[in-house]
């Protein structure tokens, strides 16, 4: 089962929100710590990850929807699973378990899945790497231009243990996401590639999704589109793409241009448009889908999702549009000047 | 099926990426950043002056370095500390981290720490094989995990290579072990092959310049895609403490170098002198050390050294003067405006802010002091536009720090009831409805917001309601109007007569390059009595707002305006009869003998359209004509003389290096997309109107005969007359152009948010060049190729700018076709909205501003001329081939009638 025959064919399509998905559960603190957290000394109300392991059945039952609303690939809930985002419950030492918790919910809902519906595309599990809630290219301290919240070296032994966690859990893909400061996704590479190399496995391939944070064009550290690109390149990653920030509308020049540059597939899950003045995504499936399909028939694109506000009838409207629409081409790539 | 293909270049980012394309030209890596090259810099970081330091990376990215190499190495420094300290100072630094790092450091700890700073593709500098295999392997594996590229020194096991064959041999070795065993891309991998120092008087080292030059082109030879690099100013070690001839030393070497391949060098980016520039003596013994002629027993060495010693007294002293910096803060302020220094004006401001009452009174005092000298030696003609901008920026950049304050005082004497402190006088300035043209206008608010007037710009195409409603709103002290395209004349009367219905009472100021004193005299003044007044350009609008401001002045200054308008237009209206015309019938039958019979027209290549997507800047480069880049700047006068010449060649010269630096980051980064189309169609003539076949589709073009009388045996012209008559039995073409320059609005906003109007003039007159370039360009290709009727051509630059070639590209709305509705037309053949994104405004003005187009004409007889004045049965006679009503065509022909 190889991701890259299924990209040759045609255009697959990733899930959408998780977080929108868990809201419609409405779930209380008591919800969230189980039986297991009961005691716990923080409130973890808003700790989407621990769910994998205090709800495993919900997390899977949102999998579900996703799969059959049409989608190829899954992300595991693990977009704060790292001891650097557990400190905010005082979770730091589940950072290993969630991962491999959240690998195996994916792996549970993909495997029901197929049993129940045997002549379904295959299915991939891309194991989620978030972009940390503190940054190596930025200061917090605006009086401090210097200062750096954490060091490179921490940033990297966090996502190992994130990718140990996701890897040991069984996912297919490594996915290092909403990426808005490229020198925290040149640590997540970076451990990825480490791991493999300490471990003596074969690399799983690595997708990457930058997030451009505005009309400006550029990361919230300041890059262009291309300069982060050409800081990513190394990765050699399966496909580099764009989520979050933006709505489609607002997307489209930037995966154009991506679409350009990049030598590998190319990947977009934008919000459902830009939130509204109470902070809600109101834009609907189809309009969603009506932008993308555009974007497939202009051949940008190999795989699209949703982000923010997407629902599973938004993914299923996107994989409707762009079933048939032959998948962006890779480009050549010349070997000499 | 894949249209897309990625060429393996090396690709390195900061904020921005920088491609190194085979075309790029040399590479200038800054040298400044290294403790052990810059005392100074050495000594910042020592002294834990980091911010300082910064600014010294800030100069050699403003000097042009396109790659910054950082070197901590001193035994004094804690290096890992001290890098990244330094490095992650700089990310905040937008200015400095939009180019790429090089990390430069003999410790690989020191080069690992760096590459944890960076989020930007960056260069090690360096690794090697100096000791052996495996640990070479091993830092090339930690290197490409950073995803950097990597310097690899010509350094093995055995030492550092000297000669060339041992320098080839070991970047060979590394190159393959790098690709086959590390798994490098061959494009990320540069060799250092090893500059040292010559003319050291040793014998063994008269070689080593040379050794480096073959070695560089033996490896490029062999190994193309990889690239080299070295450290320039080793070279001339030797001549430490004589700036004058290690300049040319490197500029000698790094000629032979770069022709040799050399990709990039570590250099002072503001210390290169052109090659073409060192003197002749200086050059040829230069030549000699390097190439190692002439050079038994030492010979040539001691020729050089002996020249050096007669110039080392003149020395250039490029040793900054800093002892400004002891004088008072007023001083000191005064100096960086005068000189356009921003290096401490932030600190230099919150100190006068804190020694003055209150923020205004900065403003008021030193600021304007410094800002009434510029303005002074501007005036005296002793500083020039491009200074005058860059002071502009210290004083935007100095008002910045103290705006906050100003606004909190504001608001503190509003809680407390205080009246609104009167300010400056206010200046409104646009570009009226229509015209999109703005350079000269933004220039006018730079001058006059260094005077300190208080400007209020409104920007391009602005309709009159709001330029006036504004003006009312703001109580304005007078109105500034621009326009480029003749159109603009009439609206700006139509703003003369609006203010007369609101009974304003602000004087207008009327500017901008289709704009005269005489048209101001004869069409505008008389709308308006409250004062008109024509300013000639920037530098005079300074003198016309103070006697326009000054109480006891403007009575006087206005009286002697409008007689000397009323004596202007009563002139004009006198000297009307002298000139005599012909009847339209008769000027038709006195058309140019265009041979016809004799004549063959040739064929195009194709009919139809062609379209130029994206087309090379690089190659548009060799065909920018300079002259009219000057007079933007107003500086007049032929280039290149202007360079050299005694009044203004120095800052001309700066200009011209500003300009050129900007445009290779402009062609290198893609800053600007030039579209262009082309077509051809065929085409006969009848009388003054040309039939033109666009497939099934006819369109007529309607052109103006010039109706002047003229001497016995003078045609009076008409574009017409350039074109086969139907009846001659020829088949006959037109064609036509537009071209477009896009991508500038983005740059702009970002000078405009850096207070940097001297970067954004210079890039909107750099556009507008570019602009003029690719219809030059495209031309030549016409003639030569798609049109091919001149396929022989061989013209230089030179006689393209003074148009020594056959056949003509003139524009509508230009002389020769003075009706700007014709464009329409052209636009419609070319469909030149939908495939390059030129709109037309109402006026026909084209946006984007850099824009030109025109028909092309082919007879060898064509050329350009004035249709000048035409008479009421011309006018009457074009309308109704038109279809115009007399109101419309007196509207859009008013130019052209009397």
């Amino acid at each position: 089962m190889d991701i890259r025959k299924e990209l040759e064919k045609r255009i697959l399509v990733i899930d959408g929100a998780m977080g929108t998905m868990i809201q419609r559960h409405k779930l209380t603190e008591a919800d969230y710590r189980g039986a297991r957290f009961a005691n716990w000394h923080t409130d973890v109300k808003g700790n989407n990850d621990l769910l994998c392991i205090t709800q495993s059945e919900i997390i899977k039952g949102i999998h579900k929807q996703y799969l059959a609303a049409g989608a190829d690939i899954i992300e595991t809930n693990t977009f704060s699973s790292t001891v650097i985002a557990m400190a905010d419950y005082d979770m730091q030492s589940l950072a290993y378990e969630l991962n491999v918790a959240a690998a195996k919910c994916a792996r549970d809902a993909v495997n029901e899945f197929l049993a129940e519906n045997p002549a379904a595309a295959p299915k991939f599990i891309a194991g989620a790497i978030g972009p940390l809630n503190k940054t190596l290219s930025l200061s917090p301290d605006v009086n401090n231009p210097g200062y750096r919240a954490v060091s490179f070296d921490e940033v990297v032994s966090a996502y190992y243990e994130q990718i140990k966690g996701l890897v040991d859990g069984g996912v297919d893909i490594l996915l290092i996401e909403t990426i808005f400061d490229t020198l925290n996704a040149k640590a997540a590479i970076f451990a990825a590639k480490k791991y493999f190399r300490d471990e003596h496995k074969t690399e799983l391939p690595i997708m990457i999704s930058g997030t451009i944070t505005d009309a400006s064009g550029r990361t919230l550290s300041g890059q262009t589109l291309e300069a982060f690109y050409t800081s990513v390149m190394h990765a050699k990653p399966l496909s580099v793409g764009l989520n979050c920030a933006l709505g489609a509308s607002e997307m489209r020049s930037h995966i154009e241009e991506l679409s350009q540059i990049a030598s590998c597939y190319t990947s977009a899950y934008p919000n459902a448009g830009l939130p509204n003045a109470m902070g809600e995504y109101d834009e609907q499936p189809h309009q969603t889908a009506h932008f993308i399909e555009d974007w497939a028939k202009e051949g940008f694109v190999n795989i699209v999702g949703g982000c923010c506000g997407t629902t599973p009838d938004h993914i299923k409207h996107i994989a409707d549009h762009v079933k048939k629409i032959t998948p962006r081409q890779l480009p050549v790539l010349e070997a000499a000047l | 099926m894949s249209s897309i293909t990625i060429k393996p270049y090396l690709r390195l980012s900061g904020l921005e990426p920088l491609v190194i394309r085979p075309e790029t030209n040399f590479v200038n890596v800054g040298e400044r950043t290294n403790v052990t090259g810059s005392k100074k810099f050495a000594r910042l970081i020592r002294d834990n002056q980091y911010e300082e330091a910064l600014s010294v990376a800030r100069q050699q990215v403003e000097n042009g370095a396109q790659i910054l190499d950082v070197n901590m190495d001193d035994a004094m420094l804690d290096g890992v500390k001290a890098m990244t300290t330094f490095l992650n100072l700089l990310q905040s630094e937008p200015d400095i981290a939009r180019i790429p790092i090089m990390i430069d450091s003999s410790k690989f700890e020191i080069i690992e720490a760096g590459l944890k700073c960076v989020q930007g593709r960056c260069i090690v500098n360096s690794i090697s094989m100096k000791e052996g295999e495996e640990k070479f392997i091993e830092q090339a594996f930690t290197c490409k995990a950073y995803g950097a590229a990597v310097i690899v020194m010509a350094f093995d096991e055995i030492g550092q290579a000297d000669t060339k064959e041992r320098k080839v041999e070991i970047c060979k070795r590394a190159y393959q072990i790098l690709t086959e065993k590390v798994g490098f891309d061959p494009q990320d991998i540069i060799f250092d092959p090893n500059i040292f120092a010559i003319a050291t008087g040793i014998e063994e080292h008269n070689n080593y310049a040379v050794d480096f030059i073959e070695a560089t082109r033996e490896i490029k030879q062999l190994m193309p895609l990889a690239k080299v690099s070295g450290g320039v100013s080793n070279v001339s070690f030797s001549f430490r403490g004589n700036d004058h001839v290690r300049e040319a030393i490197h500029s000698v070497f790094l000629f032979h170098a770069i022709h040799a391949g050399m990709d990039m060098g570590i250099v002072n980016a503001g210390q290169l002198v052109v090659y073409d520039e060192i003197e002749p003596t200086l050059k040829q013994l230069c030549e000699d050390v390097i190439l190692n002629r002439n050079n038994d027993n030492n010979e040539a060495t001691e020729k050089l050294i002996a020249f050096a010693e007669t110039v080392k007294s003149k020395g250039k002293v490029e040793v900054k003067d800093e002892a400004w910096r002891n004088d008072s803060v007023e001083k000191r302020l005064a100096h960086s405006l005068i000189n356009g220094i921003t290096d401490y004006i932030e600190a230099d401001t919150e100190e006068a802010r804190q020694k003055y009452p209150t923020p205004l009174s900065v403003i008021e005092g030193p600021l304007m002091d410094g800002m009434g000298i510029v303005g002074d030696l501007f005036g005296a003609g002793k500083m020039f536009l491009p200074q005058v901008v860059k002071s502009a920026r210290v004083m935007k950049k100095s008002v910045a720090v103290l705006t906050p304050y100003i606004e909190k005082e504001k608001e503190e004497r509003k809680k407390a009831g205080a009246a609104e402190a009167a300010g400056a006088a206010k200046i409104l300035l646009a570009t009226v409805k229509g015209d999109v043209h703005d350079i000269g206008k933004n220039i006018v608010s730079v001058v006059l917001g260094c005077n300190g007037y208080d400007i209020i710009d409104l920007g391009v195409m602005v309709p009159a309601d709001k330029i006036l409603e504004t003006a009312q709103r703001e109580k304005v002290d007078m109105i500034g109007l621009s326009g480029l395209i003749t159109p603009s004349l009439d609206e700006m009367v139509h703003i003369a007569k609006e203010m007369k219905r609101r009974e304003m009472k602000q004087p207008l100021l009327i500017g901008g390059a289709t704009t005269s004193r005489i048209h101001t005299a004869v069409k505008i003044a008389p709308e308006y009595e409250e004062g008109v007044v024509h300013v000639l350009d920037a530098s005079r609008s300074v003198t016309v707002a103070g006697s326009l401001l000054s109480k006891e002045q403007k009575t006087d200054f206005l009286q002697n305006i409008r007689a000397e308008y009323i004596s202007l237009k009563e002139n004009f209206d006198n000297k009307k009869p002298v000139k005599h015309y012909l009847s339209y019938a008769d000027a038709l039958q006195n058309k140019v003998a265009a041979g016809w019979d004799k004549h063959t027209t040739q064929t195009p290549q194709f009919t139809g359209t062609k379209l130029f997507e994206d087309f090379d800047l690089a190659e548009l480069r060799p065909f920018i004509d300079w002259k009219p880049f000057f007079i933007a700047w107003e500086m007049h006068g032929n280039f290149p003389e202007i360079l050299t010449d005694t009044v203004v060649g120095k800052e001309a010269t700066k200009l011209y290096n500003d300009a050129n630096q900007l445009i290779d980051i402009i062609i290198r980064e893609k800053w600007l997309k030039a579209k262009g189309t082309i077509g051809f169609w065929e085409a006969a003539s009848h009388e003054d109107d040309v039939a033109v076949t666009n497939g099934s589709e006819k369109t007529t073009l309607s052109f103006l005969r010039q109706q002047i009388k003229k001497a016995a045996d003078q045609p009076n012209l008409s574009l017409a007359d350039f074109i086969a008559p139907a009846d001659s039995g020829k088949k006959d073409f037109i064609g036509a152009f537009a071209v477009t320059l896009h991508g500038i609005e983005e740059h702009i906003k970002r000078f405009e948010a850096a207070h940097d109007d001297y970067n954004k003039i210079m890039l909107q007159a750099l556009a507008d060049r570019f602009a003029e370039a690719f219809a030059e360009a495209l031309h030549l290709k016409v003639r030569k190729e798609y049109w091919g009727y001149d396929k022989d051509e061989q013209l230089s630059n030179e006689d393209l700018i003074k148009e020594k070639y056959t056949g003509i590209r003139p524009a509508p709305g230009y002389p020769a076709c003075p009706d700007h509705t014709e464009k329409y037309k052209l636009f419609s053949l070319l469909n030149a909205t939908e495939t390059i994104g030129i709109q037309l405004t109402e006026s026909l003005a084209m946006y984007p501003a850099s824009s030109v187009c025109g028909w092309y004409f082919s007879h060898p007889r064509s050329q350009y001329f004035g249709v000048g004045k035409i008479q009421r049965d011309q006018l009457e006679n074009y309308a109704a081939r038109k279809g115009f009503t007399i109101a419309e065509a007196e509207k859009w022909l008013s130019p052209v009638l009397e």
